[in-house]
């Protein structure tokens, strides 16, 4: 199975990033054989929604979970709709974190760990609908 | 990260504007032990003015994309005009015309959405990543502060505001400091959200005035969908003792701690001219005031953890 | 707005925060009233409105303020993912050929319905705050109230303007700063007076609201709140500028303490009213090139 990490560097003995939409990059793991593979994050300096993009990028990988530190409202809506499992508060290196997702150590998140970012509302502006 | 680090962020904000925020945040970094200062204050931000930073590094700020005409390529067929939301492309006034006049786009009003671009079916709109102010990483007497300064007339202050919070964040963790100090901005729209989500403690500096409760009730109702520890202490407190009470008492009936009372002081002022904080400039009554108001937000910010 | 003939629109803003501008507007606008003249006052800063304080409107009339926002019309969707593509915000996004909308994120652009090729986009409303019209000892008053948690006080801002239009002046109480409410506020106003307080913090934010006024191109003046307790670096900065100060209102404990409770300046202060008088027959008599531009010498 496939599955994505978000990750403070780009190997298994690297830490787990609390971060989803601002991490630098994620490494996207087979559990079979732990081989593994880094992807940047682009929407790291995305204006609102970075975990919107975020998710959506993920679901594109074709991971079946994602094991993070925080995950808010509006990612966790678009890995619902992927069929992603999301797995939060995953902290410490990155390979035993993955051989206890194996071990099923972990159980899936049922509901948004963090509160809204200001993504949530998007970057303001002057918008406004006319009519 | 080891966790049993805990770093706390507090942001401090007013509702109502100048009810004294800014002073007070530059003496609260005066007391504080180790932390990082963030102006989140992007509109008006004035904590430069006290602290004197040196800065050490300088970056650009791009809030967004906007669009721009390529005058080589536009054949002028006003497709963009009306495709535009957000009435930020016009011919040029008659008086001005040329014989071909082009539309033109007011930066100030696009909002970088990118719909003229693609109703263009003659490819001359261009539309690329816009500078709109700079961000900056400075050393202070105080230790480290990331602070911006916003373009002329420029939006998108909410994305300036994760930014310098993150930012700020980052320097916490990579020293180990015990606290984030950010200057808020006033009101209760986009910098404000920006400014508060996620933080450990909103403190609210309010005024004794009907204005200040009045935004106060706003601000409090914000923090509380937010779900954000709040707390509040009211500057200038004696201009109106009675109002100071209802306040309070106010206070305790939506859940916030209050902590605590600052006189008003012409001292505040002197020390602004000076570019000293208040309890810098002044060993008198008020900074004692203030003192106990940083003890306070000590006290709260246990509480809240222990709650 | 429906134009009136001869109709003066001002502005009452200012970079800092709490230097005045409700006390200003409120008064003037009470002035103006009393004079007999046909005068709207609009309550701009939509976050924090605080006008209402002061003159204590009986509301009239109240409507919701409505935001566009896409939604999608599931029979019609192929999932084919162009709506995602074209939204710069990231309000819409498709996953496993879903649409989900964010309508929080959305501005209201109307690109993704435009650009679907399926035609299965239609925009819907919903509200992001009201629009509260009343009458105050002659003064037709307007205010716009944000809900909270909302951020397009700019939408708001509209909708309190779009109210406006049956006076001969209207003044304008717009929230502080100088970044895009501010400017929604601001941009069709025929001047703009721009109040601060003579002290470090003030003289910087005076800088960019100058800044601002001076690059939508909008005549405009300066008032000094409490214009004795600083220093006279923001009297220098307007010489050298050549910008014309048309009110200057002392730092008065009893100011102070009326504002605390909600009372007007003029009706509890008579010697005040002068002030307020001078500062308008200023503005009226337009003839003054140095209160157009505060750009000569440049």
């Amino acid at each position: 199975m496939k599955i994505a990490v978000s990750a403070t560097g780009k190997s298994l003995d690297d830490q787990v990033d609390a971060r989803l939409g601002r991490v630098q990059c994620f490494l996207i793991v087979d559990t079979e054989t732990m081989e593994f593979h880094a992807l940047d994050n682009a929407s790291i300096n995305a204006g609102g929604g970075a975990g919107i993009q975020t998710a959506q990028m993920l679901s594109e990988q074709n991971v079946k979970a994602v094991l993070t530190g925080n995950c808010g409202p509006n990612a966790f809506q678009v890995f619902n709709a992927a069929g992603i499992q999301v797995i939060v508060g995953v902290s410490g290196v990155i390979r035993t974190a993955v051989e206890q997702f194996k071990s099923g150590a972990f159980s899936q998140a049922a509901t948004p760990n963090v509160a809204p970012h200001s993504g949530m509302k998007g970057g303001g502006g002057m918008g406004r609908g006319r009519r | 990260m080891d966790s049993d680090y805990s770093m706390k962020e507090i942001v401090i904000i007013s509702g109502k504007g100048g009810t004294g925020k800014t002073s007070i945040v530059a003496s609260l970094a005066t007391l504080a032990g180790k932390k990082v200062l963030a102006d989140c204050d992007v509109d008006a931000a004035d904590l430069h003015l006290v602290l004197e930073p040196e800065v050490l590094s300088r970056n650009d700020f791009s809030g967004g994309k906007k669009a721009r005409i390529l005058k080589e390529e536009c054949t002028a067929c006003g497709k963009c005009i009306d495709a535009c939301r957000f009435e930020a492309i016009h011919y040029p006034p008659v008086a001005s015309r040329t014989v071909h006049a082009l539309p033109q786009i007011n930066p100030t009003f696009c909002e970088g959405c990118g719909v003229c671009v693609r109703v263009c079916q003659d490819n001359a709109i261009a539309f690329e990543p816009a500078v709109n102010g700079q961000w900056f990483i400075s050393d202070t007497r105080y230790g480290p502060m990331v602070h911006a300064r916003l373009g002329i007339a420029e939006g998108n202050s909410g994305k300036l505001v994760s930014l310098i919070r993150a930012e700020a964040r980052k320097i916490a963790e990579r020293d180990e400091l015990e606290f984030i100090i950010v200057d808020g901005s006033p009101g209760i729209g986009c910098p404000v959200i920006s400014s508060i989500t996620g933080a450990d403690m909103v403190v609210v500096v309010t005024e004794p005035t009907l204005s200040g409760q009045h935004d106060l009730d706003r601000v409090a109702q914000l923090t509380s969908h937010f779900q954000i520890p709040t707390t509040a202490c009211i500057n200038k407190w004696d201009l109106n003792p009675e109002m100071t009470r209802q306040i309070e008492a106010r206070l305790k009936d939506q859940g916030i701690q209050s902590i605590g009372r600052i006189r008003y002081d012409p001292a505040v002022t002197r020390a602004q001219i000076m570019k000293s904080s208040v309890v810098e400039y002044t060993g008198g009554a008020i900074s004692e005031d203030i003192r106990s108001v940083w003890r306070n937000i000590i006290y709260a910010l246990g509480y809240f953890i222990n709650k | 707005m429906t134009a009136a003939n001869n109709r003066r629109t001002i502005a009452v803003a200012s970079g800092k925060g709490g230097t005045g501008k409700t006390t200003i507007s409120t008064n003037l606008a009470l002035v103006l009233a009393q004079q007999g003249k046909s005068v709207e006052l609009l309550d701009c800063d939509v976050e924090e409105p605080n006008c209402h304080i002061f003159l204590k409107p009986q509301i009239h009339s109240s409507k919701p303020v409505n935001v566009l926002y896409p939604s999608v019309i599931q029979d019609k969707c192929t999932g084919c993912g162009v709506c995602a593509q074209v939204c710069e915000y990231s309000a819409i996004v498709v996953v496993k050929n879903k649409v989900l909308v964010f309508p929080g994120l959305c501005h209201s652009c109307g690109g993704c319905t435009l650009f679907c090729p399926e035609e299965a986009l239609e925009e819907v409303e919903r509200q992001v705050g009201i629009v509260e019209e009343g009458s105050s000892s002659g003064i037709h008053v307007i205010q716009g109230l944000l809900d909270i948690t909302e951020l397009m006080s700019a939408a708001v801002i509209n909708g309190v303007k779009k109210s406006a239009g049956l006076s001969d002046i209207v003044i304008i109480d717009s929230p502080p700063g100088t970044s895009c409410p501010v400017i929604e506020s601001v941009k069709d106003a025929d001047f703009v007076l721009l109040v601060t307080e003579p002290t470090p913090f003030g003289l910087n934010d005076l800088k960019l609201a100058v800044g601002m006024v001076r690059q939508l191109g909008i005549p405009f003046a300066v008032a000094i709140n409490r214009c004795d307790m600083g220093d006279g670096e923001v009297q220098r900065y307007c010489d050298d500028e050549h910008i014309r100060i048309i009110l200057e209102i002392p730092d008065d404990i009893r100011i102070a303490q009326a504002y605390s409770r909600g009372e007007m300046i003029i009706n509890v202060l008579h010697e005040y009213k002068g002030l307020f008088v001078q500062c308008l027959e200023t503005f009226f008599n337009q003839k003054d090139p140095g209160l157009n531009t505060g750009q000569d010498g440049q």
